[in-house]
């Protein structure tokens, strides 16, 4: 480095810690030297997140928030905005590929105990990451103001709705009118590029604070701050995250590219998938559609809430039914308790938990595949098992997890 | 054990009842070309004379049509009867609150029909429509059924009778097999009718995304430097991390 840079430096450093920041969270920030292809999904839900940012902020140039014009500016911006397409297409293929991206991540998490002393609150600050990006999803879904827009928009309202004593009031909040309306679409448009977002980027910030602070777990599920070189304190596992992490994650960021412009270029409705083909037409209050259905990352969580037939104790099916769906998405704050096992990876837990694992992944992919079906008696019943299945994860964890035959965890990480 | 033997067997039949929910007319395939700007072009001149009369395609812009290969002297010309200016919108010349009258539901917009209805079944309805005295067009189709639409090609197509027969399925029970057979010949045989019909849904096809031939071309530059990107960031990586192992 020059003299004068030096200089420059030592005047910002005196001011703002910049140096010592860039040590702490990147040049001496030392991850476990073990990470495998899960561990790229953390930096890659970063790089979409600032994907949906940027392309959001050009959409907002063109979009119109205006019920008898949002549906004509969505084509507007396919058709007459230069590269308006593009943009388009990356911002919707980006909301798919978020979920796609926090799932593995969250898998990566329950297959090697990351949620586990110290991690608890680490986890539950991605689990509040988790809910706003469902909301911004949500409220993102109604903006082109298509049929699926409206209706689906409809079916999650009717459920605010119904949430005891305050449901009623709450929904004509959010919504600002009585009805689905010029007026709702005009809140949700705000929550969607105002609220939300800035959420979501303070629990990002907050996340990986709370990361640096404890460390990283990784897929041995061994604590790497317990064995540091005496003389220089650095854990004898660790390396700097920057250079080795940032080089490897460009790799993985070049892969993720590689699928992601793969589905915007050549497949951008992902066969109904990411861009329903009902929602290529107008909102109709007066036209029902036959088939209501999410966008496939609710679609699990849809299952569930149809799932519920029969009135139970004082409660109602319909109540019931947004109580499974909600507690499905809430019970894994619960993680960290729930898991009662001496060990945290998967690669020394035993059968029971391998088991279970299997059965919770088979119980969501089959429920996601049920939610964009018209219920029949037959799916239902299977939505009711998988419901069952999909809980018993959880709710027994703390059983299987003590008894399950665990192997000896290794002192050092696994190469 | 056997619980998970009993989810198995259940995820087994699940394919099955796929096929028993999905008693549905079976759709052709339309022979989708949008590469075929010919094709396109004769599509495009079906659609302003026959679609345009009802319907519109509110998002697209006439001088859009030089994608096609046509100038823009070639579509005032040729494709607009309006009067508009080649930058305008593809109006129709129909009230929307008539046409509610006349046909009990406005005729949709077609700007991006072929996205949410799909080319195969554009192409199977479009030549599937049939003579039937108890509606009120006196037409009947056999995708939509009592669609408001009256036929607006049977100068071209004739027309059509439905047949229903009974069909002994083999298993000792009878069902319905729906038919239809040309009454009276129109001006296209039955192989011109349908390749007319063919370039109509291209073009429409074409009209719900006009990016999409550009879309992928562009489509695949980028994914030849992106795998150009991969090698070297995996060696870049490869350096760094030799001093690790």
């Amino acid at each position: 480095m020059g003299k004068r840079m030096t200089s420059l430096m030592g005047w910002i450093d005196a001011r703002m810690p910049v140096t010592a920041k860039w040590k702490l969270h990147l040049s001496e920030y030392y991850a476990p030297k073990n990470f495998n292809f899960w561990y790229y999904f953390g930096s890659l839900a970063m790089l979409v997140l600032v994907n949906q940012l940027l392309t959001g902020i050009f959409l907002t140039m063109n979009y119109k928030p205006d019920a008898s014009l949002a549906f004509a500016s969505v084509e507007y911006i396919m058709r007459d905005v230069d590269f308006g397409w593009l943009i388009r297409y990356m911002h919707s293929t980006g909301a798919s590929m978020f979920f796609v991206v926090v799932y593995l991540h969250m898998f990566r998490g329950m297959m090697y105990g990351s949620y586990r002393k110290p991690r608890e609150l680490l986890w539950l600050i991605g689990m509040m990451i988790f809910f706003v990006l469902m909301m911004l999803a949500f409220t993102g879904y109604i903006l082109p103001w298509g049929q699926m827009s409206y209706w689906g928009a409809q079916v999650i309202l009717s459920m605010v709705g119904s949430i005891p004593v305050i449901g009623e009031p709450l929904k004509d909040l959010i919504m600002g009118d009585y009805m689905l309306s010029d007026a709702a679409l005009n809140r949700f448009f705000a929550y969607h590029v105002v609220t939300l977002p800035i959420l979501l980027l303070t629990l990002v910030v907050v996340h990986v604070l709370a990361l640096h602070e404890v460390g990283s777990n990784n897929p041995d599920g061994i604590e790497i701050k317990k064995n540091k070189d005496p003389e220089t304190g650095i854990p004898v596992d660790g390396i700097p995250f920057h250079p080795y992490y940032s080089v490897k994650d460009i790799v993985g960021v070049v892969g993720f590219l590689i699928v992601f412009f793969g589905i915007i270029f050549f497949a951008p409705e992902m066969g109904g998938y990411f861009l329903e083909y009902n929602n290529f037409v107008p909102a109709n209050s007066l036209q029902t559609p036959d088939h209501i259905a999410p966008v496939w990352y609710f679609t699990p969580y849809y299952s569930m809430l149809r799932a519920a037939t029969v009135n139970f104790l004082w409660i109602d099916a319909k109540l019931w039914g947004i109580i499974l769906m909600c507690g499905s998405v809430a019970i894994f704050c619960l993680l960290p308790w729930l898991d009662r096992s001496p060990v945290k990876s998967i690669r020394y837990k035993g059968s029971y938990f391998k088991t279970a694992l299997t059965l919770f992944v088979i119980s969501v992919f089959v429920l996601g595949w049920l939610g964009t079906k018209t219920p029949t008696p037959l799916y239902t019943t299977l939505a009711q098992i998988f419901t069952v299945v999909y809980f018993a994860f959880f709710l027994l964890m703390p059983w299987y997890s003590k008894i399950d035959k665990t192997k000896p965890e290794p002192t050092r990480v696994s190469t | 054990m056997r619980k998970i033997k009993n989810i198995l067997f259940v995820l087994c039949l699940l394919p099955l009842t796929t096929f028993a929910a999905g008693i549905e007319v079976k759709l052709d395939i339309a022979p989708i070309r949008t590469i075929d700007k010919l094709s396109l072009q004769r599509g495009a001149k079906t659609f302003v004379n026959y679609c345009l009369t009802c319907h519109s395609a509110d998002y697209m812009r006439y001088n859009r049509l030089r994608d096609l290969g046509l100038s823009e002297k070639q579509i005032s010309d040729n494709l607009i009867f309006t009067g508009q200016k080649t930058g305008g919108l593809m109006h129709t010349a129909m009230v929307k609150k008539e046409a509610k009258q006349w046909f009990g539901v406005p005729p949709p917009d077609l700007s991006v029909i072929a996205r949410s209805r799909g080319a195969d079944w554009l192409y199977t309805y479009l030549r599937q429509f049939y003579r039937d005295e108890s509606t009120a067009t006196g037409w009947n189709n056999l995708v939509f059924d009592r669609a408001a639409m009256p036929h607006v090609f049977y100068q071209l197509q004739g027309e059509q009778l439905l047949k229903v027969e009974m069909v002994d399925d083999g298993h000792g029970g009878k069902h319905e097999v729906k038919r239809l057979e040309l009454s009276k010949p129109g001006t296209l045989s039955k192989t011109e009718y349908d390749m007319q019909i063919a370039d109509l849904v291209n073009y429409l096809v074409y009209l719900a995304e006009p990016a999409a031939t550009y879309r992928v071309q562009l489509g695949i530059i980028v994914m030849l430097f992106l795998f150009g990107m991969l090698g070297l960031t995996y060696t870049l990586k490869h350096e760094y991390w030799r001093d690790i192992h």
